[in-house]
């Protein structure tokens, strides 16, 4: 059987699929919820190199760039993001002495 | 196009990148000195000094974007769009930084949090924003959103030690990069179905093709949609706004509900109106729904709020609502009308709460709106700036709350959307309850305690936006005319 695209984009919609029901359903820890974050970005950047490699130039030939630059972006941002996510949770972890997710609920919302 | 001629359209943007960058190292080496010698009255008017050094760079590049030619030039090879309607956003989300770094002098120094980072924060922030504004690309795009988003997340849990600011932080952070990954998601989507990243590429595939809609670039749109819908906090996507207003420290709300908000709104218009204006059947029905949700939100889940924090956060959602009816209409007319609210609102959001930051006893600040009762016969100046703000942000006639609200139902009217225009004019008399509570509250109740003296750097931005509101009504032609030319360069059908 070929591998296709549609193989690489279930997989990627499958991953953030599992990234958003991560966020919502997990009520144990918010370092569930920073991986969970990273799943979703994942997924994007599978979706991105998969489109890239089978994007149809001219010429019968397929690939594109700049899916796989967009890619590389989102994985230097995703470090970013993660570094911050990371120190909130410290300076929350510090005040409340808990990072569960239960426990966020100083403000009702 | 030459390489100088591309740095030259971006000046602003590099202006604050330098600046901020200036700044940290300003910070991070006279700081070490001074954390030796703890002089507390030195060091304060040396931070304080800080921000007034952000407040300049801010201003230099706000002048810098009047030098700017307002013809339409594409630079760094179609990744960013310089026009007049970059340049109008751009000075309005300056003017939005200037304002929350003068409202931030006495909250920060009294709560202890005059640290060197505050200005370099907002200073990035406002580069990510000005870039949004400019974005006419995917990437671009997302990078732009990312670099305003990242510091506002810090910003949002400035005041570290404190429980409330750091659990605003948590959840702004948690939501956010959910929003932005969703927003990647459908950038992903859009790419894939398009092949490019570019909006003028994007905006040439047609939504039909052989007869069969193209599901997966509609896919894309709305994954797109909601990601921007999480950042101008639009219902049903507004669950994250009142914890962190009501938890951030006050200056930081008053910046979050002024500045990300504009630039996210005119991120939605330039990709509505560019990117997607051929697909405007569909994008036109996820507006309108958005926009009749959060006026209809914003109006009714204010009722019962007491913290003014919150309150203002419902009303910010229901404000977006407003604006969003501008952007449903899909015409010149109602993208004009969208940024003369916008105007407004930045007006009235930056004198509300500076009268909210104005509220304090003894030295702490009073959130509550029955703290507020019988400030009339106490401090009749700032009761009454108050109740003009209060009266603007109901839209009572003929304060410029009312004239932005017009201008948006008379698009939404002419494009035909009456249920629209009907169902938003409902909401804002609902609305209009709570904030006439307010002024009931201020002239009517029982007088309570003094407030403590109102910093002169409070009064001023109050006295500024409360001119605005009534010197609008008198002469609105130069903001009218201004977003009418900005309107010109958005491709909105007709």
């Amino acid at each position: 059987m070929d591998i296709g695209i549609g193989h690489y984009l279930s997989v990627a919609a499958c991953l953030f699929t599992l990234g958003i029901l991560g966020i919502f359903l997990n009520r144990k820890n918010v370092i569930v919820i920073l991986m969970s974050i990273e799943l979703m970005l994942l997924a994007v950047n599978i979706n991105l190199v998969a489109f890239s490699s089978f994007m149809p130039r001219e010429g019968g030939l397929t690939g594109d760039l700049t899916g796989q630059v967009f890619a590389l972006f989102v994985l230097t941002v995703a470090a970013a993001e993660a570094a911050i996510g990371l120190a909130i949770v410290v300076a929350y972890f510090r005040n409340r002495g808990s990072i569960a997710v239960d426990d966020i609920n100083m403000m009702k919302g | 196009m030459s390489e100088l001629a591309n740095i030259s359209a971006i000046a602003p943007e590099i202006v604050l990148a330098i600046g901020a960058m200036a700044l940290l190292m300003a910070g991070a080496f006279s700081s070490k000195t001074a954390s030796v010698s703890t002089d507390q009255i030195v060091e304060t008017q040396h931070e304080s000094g800080m921000i007034w050094a952000g407040i300049a760079v801010l201003a230099l590049a706000c002048a810098l974007i009047f030098t700017l030619p307002s013809e339409s030039q594409l630079i760094f090879g179609g990744a960013l769009v310089v026009d007049s309607f970059s340049q109008f956003m751009k000075v309005l989300i300056l003017i939005a930084g200037i304002g929350g770094l003068i409202l931030s002098f006495d909250y920060l120094e009294g709560k202890g949090l005059s640290k060197f980072e505050y200005p370099v924060l907002v200073l990035l922030s406002c580069a990510g924003m000005l870039l949004m504004v400019s974005a006419n690309d995917l990437i671009s795009l997302y990078l732009a959103l990312e670099l305003s988003s990242l510091p506002l997340y810090i910003l949002a849990a400035f005041h570290r030690d404190n429980l409330r600011s750091s659990e605003a932080g948590l959840k702004y952070f948690v939501l956010g990069a959910l929003s932005s990954g969703m927003l990647l998601y459908g950038a992903s989507l859009i790419y894939g179905f398009t092949g490019s990243t570019a909006f003028s590429e994007i905006a040439k595939v047609p939504a039909l093709q052989d007869g069969v809609l193209n599901v997966g670039l509609i896919f894309g749109l709305v994954f797109l949609l909601v990601g921007l819908a999480f950042k101008v906090s639009a219902v049903p996507f507004h669950m994250w706004t009142p914890d962190v207003y009501e938890g951030a420290p006050t200056p930081v709300t008053a910046f979050f509900a002024a500045a990300p908000k504009l630039a996210a709104m005119a991120l939605l218009m330039r990709v509505l109106g560019g990117a997607f204006s051929g697909l405007s059947d569909q994008w036109q029905q996820i507006i309108i729904f958005v926009s009749i949700a959060s006026m209809v939100l914003g109006a009714v889940a204010a009722i019962g709020q007491n913290n003014i924090k919150r309150m203002m956060a419902y009303s910010s959602i229901g404000h977006v609502g407003f604006a969003l009816v501008g952007v449903a209409a899909n015409s010149q007319d109602g993208a004009q009308a969208t940024l003369v609210y916008l105007a407004i609102y930045l007006a009235m959001t930056l004198g509300v709460f500076a009268g909210i930051l104005a509220m304090r006893r003894h030295d702490l600040l009073v959130e509550d709106i029955d703290g507020l009762s019988g400030l009339a016969q106490n401090n009749l100046p700032l009761a009454s700036g108050i109740a003009i703000l209060m009266f603007s942000l109901a839209g009572l006639p003929p304060l410029a709350g009312f004239i932005g609200k017009l201008y948006v139902f008379s698009a939404a009217i002419e494009a035909g959307l009456y249920p629209l225009a009907i169902i938003g004019v409902l909401a804002s008399v609902i609305a209009a309850y709570y904030y006439l509570r307010v002024v009931k509250v201020m002239f009517f109740d029982e007088p309570k305690e003094k407030f403590s003296p109102v910093h002169g750097k409070l009064s001023l931005i109050m006295g500024a936006a409360v001119i605005f509101i009534i010197g609008f009504m008198v002469v609105p032609s130069p903001l009218v005319q201004a977003a009418t030319d900005a309107a010109k360069s958005l491709s909105f059908l007709k």
